[in-house]
């Protein structure tokens, strides 16, 4: 077959499609929303009847993955890295229960946070799980990956991770497929125990995870994802690469021109049968990894005698992604060679002004915020509460109308906390599909709660950042809010526009104004959505 | 033998279509039978904001998804102060061809004679008034393929085979959208050979 070019990310959902799933499970979040997007669109999904429609939060997501598994059907359940910490109950229940069809969780790490509050490290929580964990280097690598691991599971009877970052996710290449193959049949699980976690049966099934290890690692040392080079009469330094790092290191020495050994891994636990006779063999080790300085620090020990460098020495940055740059002058000088960059990089003279992201002219938030700064103006301690989404860039000139912006749903539950302190006004903004993902609830604790307390659910009708994915439950918010013990005089719906100004900042006075829980939902489609929606009405 | 690679940074805005120009000549050098890695960022950075996109073609395995600093064969700018931003990227050899229309969404943008100036110093470069050319191909959203049409000479691709790609990934949107975006091509690519700066 010839090569597609492929996004990693579209790497993943071909990979997982020709690896026989019947299901894809996810919420939109950069840099993972292009492995179920790809999914969505593809005719062979469609023909196969693989499931892949959005769920509201990535532990719904899951969950729903792990049901699939339960019934013996191959399921993939892709999230951002911060979406880990949403499903983390799951995931990490998931490994004791184990699994029955192969169940791959992928996760996209944002190192350098281009889009994200962290740049939290994936495979510390594989470890934690004590599952595998896949790391591919490129977009061919990733195809591939994808049956490796669905086997892996299958044959372990454990989900499987397969951890990408913002550079591979995001990154074209050429892909060669392979013959796909076929889902599997409905074979539920027939063991009455293994699913029921109560702390007796519990027991039994850690102990069977902790058994399982010695075979997680005996894996790892054979993986078809690491690859051994040993340098000709070179032993001074050795070069352990892992996922995209590998990339960087090979790019090093391909222009560069070096003789240094490399040691890629790919597959975790880390196999001390890999790395050992590579450590022993050199005299000093370089660890590149992206993200966290993990089996750096493993490899160093807490006494590192300074044979064992990276991101920890120094030697490389501790925060931020790699780049060609960064490893190139960290290979240079563990090896004292002078560097030889041909080209030295010129710097322009003129600072560069810089372009931070902005929301779209026209947009729905802008009318809101403008109302919210009008009745906040004459508050001298103003607090707005905010969360995840387009709007969190209200907290920034000229609005600078937010002072919050944590995680999925905080901005209600915060809001909250600050009201019980006393804080009057206590105003959260949240987004339409945020509220569904994490707010539902911490409205219904201040609704219990009778704090005083206004919930402004900025409703655009979209997942608008991620590039425009259906909300959990367009025109179904009034009905929720109600349903959750809202009183219908104080669930208030307003329509951000200019010529509607004075009306909703009247609206927005009155609410603030009110001992008890008030919901204002500031109804108005996304400006880029309504721009699509238009397109295919015109095309249809 | 040594290796052929040309390495290509493209800038703009957000919305100005780097994506798709990224696409065509991916698909292009695929065409050709050439290893590609191309990368770009999606989300927040997206909104009004700095858009980049690496581009690798070679005729060898190619490792990194990202450009080194000081290697850049090719900038290729919609936007003339994007151009400035990523000069570091430039070799010393490095050519630059950028759009001179300036868009301006921030209070500190700098005068257009600084910005050419700065380019000038830093590389050979070929300015094209992309706007132009753009609405004389029948729409000024095709300004992204105007100054793909300038800076073809650069890549080590001929221009038949980019006509083939806009073909391609413009499928979907009908043949009249084809049609401006191969004239846009066509004027931008005329104009750079006329300039006198290739």
């Amino acid at each position: 077959m010839t090569a597609q070019l492929l996004l990693g990310a579209e790497a993943v959902g071909q990979g997982a499609m020709d690896a026989g799933i019947s299901g894809a499970y996810a919420y939109p979040g950069t840099p993972a929303t292009e492995i179920t997007e790809f999914i969505q669109n593809s005719k062979q999904a469609q023909m196969m009847g693989i499931r892949a429609a959005w769920s509201t939060n990535e532990k719904t997501a899951y969950e729903a993955a792990l049901g699939m598994s339960f019934a013996g059907k191959r399921s993939i359940v892709s999230m951002k890295h911060v979406g880990l910490n949403v499903a983390a109950d799951a995931f990490i229940n998931s490994a004791i229960t184990g699994v029955r069809g192969g169940l791959v969780i992928t996760v996209a790490d944002d190192p350098s946070m281009h889009s994200s509050q962290n740049e939290q490290d994936s495979r510390a929580y594989a470890k934690f799980a004590m599952v595998p964990a896949l790391e591919p280097a490129n977009q061919q690598e990733l195809y591939d990956a994808m049956f490796h691991a669905f086997e892996l599971s299958e044959n372990l009877r454990l989900p499987v991770m397969v951890r990408i970052t913002t550079r591979l996710s995001h990154s074209r290449s050429g892909v060669v497929r392979r013959a796909p193959v076929s889902q599997n049949p409905l074979n539920p699980e027939t063991d009455p125990n293994r699913f029921v976690l109560v702390p007796m049966n519990a027991r039994v099934q850690y102990a069977s995870l902790l058994e399982k290890q010695p075979s997680l690692v005996a894996l790892s040392t054979v993986s078809p994802m690491n690859a051994l080079s040993y340098a000709t009469d070179n032993r001074s330094l050795g070069i352990i690469a892992c996922g995209i790092g590998y990339n960087y290191v090979m790019e090093t020495l391909q222009s560069q021109s070096l003789n240094i050994s490399v040691c890629k891994v790919g597959q975790y636990p880390l196999s001390m049968s890999v790395v050992d006779p590579f450590i022993a063999q050199h005299d000093s080790i370089l660890v590149v990894e992206e993200g966290y300085p993990i089996y750096e620090e493993l490899l160093g020990g807490l006494q590192n005698t300074g044979k064992i460098r990276g991101r920890l020495t120094g030697t490389l940055p501790r925060m931020g992604e790699l780049n060609p740059n960064t490893v190139k002058q960290a290979i240079c000088g563990v090896t004292e060679s002078k560097s030889p960059i041909e080209d030295p990089p010129m710097t322009a003279l003129m600072p560069v002004p810089t372009r931070p992201p902005q929301l779209c002219t026209g947009c729905s938030h802008i009318d809101l915020f403008n109302a919210l700064n009008a009745v906040l103006c004459n508050v001298e301690e103003r607090h707005v509460f905010s969360d995840i989404g387009c709007y969190a860039l209200g907290a920034l000139p000229p609005f600078n109308s937010l002072q919050t912006c944590v995680d999925m749903g905080a901005s209600v539950t915060m809001a909250k906390g600050a009201a019980d302190a006393g804080l009057r006004p206590a105003v959260c903004v949240i987004g339409d599909s945020t509220f569904t993902h994490s707010g539902m609830t911490g409205l219904l604790d201040a609704v219990n709660d009778q704090t005083s307390m206004t919930v402004i659910i900025s409703d655009n009708f979209t997942i608008a950042m991620t590039g425009g994915q259906p909300s959990a439950a367009t025109n179904r918010l009034r009905d929720i809010c109600l349903g959750l013990g809202v009183s219908s005089e104080h669930l208030r719906i307003i329509v951000p526009l200019a010529r509607n100004h004075d009306e909703n900042v009247a609206v927005l006075k009155e609410e603030f104004a009110y001992e008890g829980v008030s919901v204002i939902i500031a109804q108005r489609e996304c400006i880029q959505a309504a721009k699509r929606n238009k397109k295919l009405l015109q095309k249809k | 033998m040594k290796r052929k690679k040309t390495d290509i940074l493209l800038a703009g805005v957000g919305g100005q279509g780097i994506i798709s120009i990224a696409a065509v000549i991916a698909y292009a050098a695929l065409k050709k039978g050439l290893h590609i890695k191309q990368s770009e960022v999606h989300g927040m950075s997206q909104r009004g904001g700095a858009v980049q996109s690496h581009l690798r073609i070679s005729d060898d395995i190619i490792y990194s998804d990202l450009l080194s600093e000081g290697n850049t064969d090719l900038l290729l700018s919609v936007e003339p102060l994007e151009a400035v931003r990523y000069l570091p990227y430039l070799s010393s050899t490095g050519r630059i061809v950028t759009a001179v229309n300036p868009f301006v969404n921030i209070d500190d943008y700098p005068p257009m004679e600084i910005i050419e100036q700065q380019l000038a110093m830093r590389g050979r470069c070929v300015f094209v008034d992309a706007a132009a050319l753009a609405k004389q191909a029948g729409n000024p959203k095709t300004t992204n393929m105007v100054m793909l049409g300038a800076a073809s000479f650069f890549t080590g691709i001929e221009a038949e085979l980019f006509k083939d790609a806009i073909h391609e990934i413009f499928a979907e949107r009908g043949q009249q959208t084809i049609d401006m975006n191969i004239n846009a091509f066509q004027l931008g690519n005329e104009f750079a050979a006329a300039s006198g700066r290739l």
